[in-house]
């Protein structure tokens, strides 16, 4: 079931604080954000916002395209790198 | 011989099921057409009248009412194009060829991972 709309898109109170101030003051500097459940809006274009990912804080930078994503979309948790000695030929080389 | 939007239908069908044929109308909007042109469900293509089968074509390609065929595949491709421009999770997914949706991998898959690579196991690979 999907999210009534009378609440709106789902943002962390802190997130929007930090990005409200960031637009009346006019500065882009980045901000770091645990909640990766945040719907991306429209206010948070062209900032850069460091994502957590478990291990570090994933910069990502908003783009219109991104509206209706969530933050933790763009911060991958895992990292595969591929099995151990699964391909032999990369190996080599 | 009925030819909407550029597919051929099947003759021998019933016409609500000859219709999903076409991509982008599945069994509830073929359903919708036979019943708006008046068409009974258990008429067959063969059977139509030629005017039938204008009623139905115009339904499909002219009232707008359906994306279908190559303006539906155009719409899944830019979307597709989308999510891998903006690098989001389901992006990177498309990109490797692996599913979207939160699948399992370690079996199955196989629509989009393609026929099943065997592997020889103890075989040694010969000159490469």
């Amino acid at each position: 079931m999907s999210r009534s709309l009378k609440k709106g898109p789902f943002v962390h109170p802190s997130l929007v604080k930090k990005v409200e101030e960031m637009n009346k003051k006019g500065d882009k500097r980045v901000i770091k954000s645990w909640s990766r459940s945040s719907m991306i809006v429209p206010e948070m274009i062209g900032h850069t916002i460091a994502v957590y990912n478990g291990r570090k804080h994933v910069p990502v930078y908003i783009t219109e395209q991104m509206i209706g994503h969530r933050l933790g979309e763009f911060a991958l948790t895992r990292h595969f790198k591929g099995h151990a000695g699964g391909d032999k030929t990369a190996k080599r080389g | 011989m009925a030819r909407i939007a550029g597919v051929d239908l099947p003759r021998n069908k019933r016409t609500p099921i000859a219709l999903t044929y076409i991509h982008g109308i599945g069994r509830t909007s073929a359903a919708k057409i036979c019943k708006k042109v008046g068409i009974a469900d258990d008429r067959r293509v063969q059977d139509l009248s030629e005017e039938e089968v204008n009623k139905v074509r115009e339904e499909i390609e002219k009232s707008g009412n359906y994306q279908v065929e190559g303006d539906l595949r155009r719409v899944e491709g830019l979307n597709v194009k989308r999510l891998i421009e903006i690098n989001c999770y389901r992006g990177q997914r498309h990109r490797r060829g692996l599913p979207t949706r939160g699948q399992r991998t370690k079996t199955n898959a196989r629509t989009r991972r393609g026929r099943k690579r065997v592997t020889v196991a103890g075989k040694k690979q010969a000159g490469k």
